[in-house]
């Protein structure tokens, strides 16, 4: 499969360190939004008594955030299933209204619903689609050009230099439901830029696609993006998403923020130890490693170590002088490993809350 | 200060008209796109008319008199093909059950994000769906009609045509907002299959659908000087079917024929407008509750 000639030579990670303007595009305060769940008894006979009273609760899904983004920014929410990024996405398109807080996008009260606002973004939700199912993505795009009210000349010029982008002229014509999943992706994203949104919301974009068409879209997203110094926000649980387009990760579990930064701060700051392998010239001994380190795997001449990074600077000479080292190496804590750990740790405090 | 965006939007003249018209292209392809079911669907409307014929076959030849409430034989046959056009222009398969699925399936979402709107968009895919199944209708119910035009009174004058046709727009505009709104219901309830059972129930037995509602005439409300005929005349539903085909066979005429199409024109106007506040209210709930 080839992609597009014109991202080929586009820096995948350049140009992305321009400054956000003063104004915040996107600012949230305080935002909080409870669901209230209805509970459905098991059985038939307290399913019938359901139908008289039916008990309720609120569950919170996000609780009381606060965040602002600037012009140009790329963020990535991330968090575990059910952590709140989907409601928060929703909120700040408007499509549901906060049980508290503020937000502002735009300049508009996205729940406000102005139709100046929906001209400026755009949301792209998964497999929703926007695409008509049984025409070719094409006539969608005709009615977005009516819908959106983008000149004839500029429409043209928008959906043919996306189209190429990503390849897909030759599916333009072809109706939406014989196509497959990555290219329907691919199509929705162009129907959600046509416009030239300024900012564009993605709800987990890369779901579900295979690692070639992962990778196609963090392309092109990352090159519109710094193309047309367009604000993104997306969610992903996907940490490949994170690395490859995002100077910012904003890490949300259980309704709460629990990191926003870039991602390599994440890592000095949620990691107490560094990897070190060791590829020695004899087999070592148990307890010989344990003098440096927590040992996690010792196979043949090779041993990976797990070393406080406060001890580091003082064991690596250490290991140099006792043993005959051939090849050594200190890396991070894989970013996967660290995320998930937050998640874990975060979920662990909440069942000790609830207990 | 936000500064001011890089693509404002083009505000040519009519630019709602040409959204509106691109809606309703769109939806013509789309409904081409199942010409299949089309024909299939127009053949089988003929078929609940023959059961009637028959039905009103053996009633005339049990009984000895010319006419019944003032049809002959000749004249229900003709009512019914006349309600078969009135309803091919009122009636709107799918509507309320369609907004009420793009509800629980979340679909609706679109036009909470998108510059549009949504009644609008109905509409107009709506005007499509009519605009094909004419079409592809046209042939055969020509046919019928040539079959059948000996049960017909002689073709009536302009004004009679002029009216019958403003109120065969305004009963399609009639039925659209019924189960429009019918359909937003769906905002409250999870399944609205039953509440539009139960109307198209009502609807059957007061549209003049299952026989010529001046049949009420005769029958009394218990208030003297009102007979049941005068109180459906006030409701919306015998202008989804009764109604036009009254018009043409010359049942309604002069003041009442204007009283009636006022009537009509303001259940348009009250439809509308409920069906307008359903979607407000409704947004505002689906808003609130989940999206």
């Amino acid at each position: 499969m080839h992609n597009s000639n014109r991202l080929g030579d586009a820096p995948l990670l350049a140009n992305r360190q321009f400054a956000a303007t003063s104004a915040p595009l996107i600012a949230v305060e305080g935002l909080a939004k409870e669901y209230r769940v209805y509970d459905k008894p098991e059985g038939l006979l307290a399913s019938v008594s359901g139908l008289f009273r039916r008990t309720s609760r609120l569950v919170p899904a996000l609780r009381g955030v606060n965040l602002t983004v600037g012009r140009g920014e790329f963020v990535a929410l991330l968090g575990p299933n059910g952590a709140g990024k989907t409601t928060f996405l929703k909120l700040l398109s408007g499509i549901i209204t906060p049980t508290r807080g503020t937000a502002s996008v735009l300049g508009h009260v996205p729940w406000e619903r102005a139709d100046d606002f929906r001209r400026r973004f755009a949301l792209v939700m998964g497999q929703r689609n926007q695409l008509w199912w049984d025409l070719p993505a094409a006539e969608s795009f005709r009615l977005h050009k009516e819908i959106y009210r983008i000149e004839t000349t500029r429409f043209e010029r928008t959906r043919d230099e996306l189209v190429d982008m990503l390849d897909v002229r030759k599916l333009l014509l072809q109706p939406v439901r014989e196509l497959s999943l990555g290219e329907r992706m691919k199509l929705e994203l162009v129907a959600a830029l046509l416009h030239e949104p300024e900012v564009l919301f993605l709800d987990e974009p890369t779901i579900g696609l295979d690692v070639v068409a992962q990778h196609t879209l963090h392309r092109f997203l990352s090159h519109v993006q710094t193309e047309r110094q367009m604000t993104v926000v997306l969610t992903t649980h996907y940490m490949k998403d994170v690395a490859a387009l995002c100077q910012r990760v904003v890490v949300i579990t259980h309704g709460d923020i629990l990191y926003d930064g870039s991602l390599d701060q994440i890592v000095d700051r949620f990691t107490t130890h560094k990897i070190v392998t060791l590829d020695l010239d004899h087999e070592p001994s148990q307890e010989r490693m344990e003098r440096f380190g927590f040992p996690c795997e010792i196979r043949g001449p090779q041993a990976i170590l797990r070393i406080d990074r406060s001890r580091i600077a003082d064991v690596l000479p250490e290991i140099l002088r006792s043993e005959t080292v051939r090849d050594i190496s200190v890396e991070d804590v894989p970013l996967e490993e660290i995320v998930a750990s937050l998640f874990r740790s975060e979920a662990e405090i909440h069942t000790r809350e609830s207990e | 200060m936000i500064e001011t965006r890089s693509n404002p939007a083009v505000r040519w003249p009519g630019a709602g008209l040409r959204t509106w018209w691109m809606m309703l292209v769109i939806s013509l392809e789309e409904r081409l796109a199942y010409r299949g079911d089309f024909v299939l669907g127009t053949l089988m409307r003929f078929l609940p008319i023959v059961t009637q014929l028959f039905l009103w076959t053996a009633v005339f030849s049990a009984t000895s008199r010319p006419d019944i409430a003032g049809y002959s034989r000749n004249d229900i046959v003709a009512y019914y093909l006349l309600t078969m056009v009135t309803r091919a222009f009122s009636s709107m398969p799918g509507l309320s059950g369609g907004i009420a699925r793009s509800v629980r399936d979340g679909s609706v979402k679109k036009y909470l994000v998108q510059p549009v709107d949504y009644v609008s968009f109905l509409l107009a895919s709506r005007i499509a769906h009519k605009l094909v199944y004419y079409i592809v209708a046209a042939l055969p119910f020509a046919g019928v009609f040539f079959l059948c035009r000996h049960f017909f009174p002689p073709i009536p004058d302009a004004l009679t045509i002029t009216s019958f046709v403003l109120a065969l727009v305004l009963s399609f505009l009639l039925g659209f907002f019924l189960e429009a709104t019918l359909g937003m219901l769906g905002f409250w309830f999870l399944e609205v299959s039953s509440i539009v059972f139960g109307y198209m129930l009502v609807q059957y037995l007061l549209s003049g659908h299952m026989f010529p509602l001046d049949m009420l005439a005769g029958i009394g409300t218990g208030i003297p000087g009102l007979s049941l005929a005068d109180v459906v005349r006030w409701l919306p539903f015998e202008y989804t079917a009764y109604f036009p085909a009254a018009i043409w066979l010359g049942k309604v005429q002069g003041t009442q024929l204007v009283y009636s199409l006022v009537i009509e024109a303001g259940w348009v106007i009250v439809m509308a407008v409920a069906c307008r506040i359903a979607w407000w209210r409704g947004t505002r709930r689906y808003s609130a509750f989940g999206g």
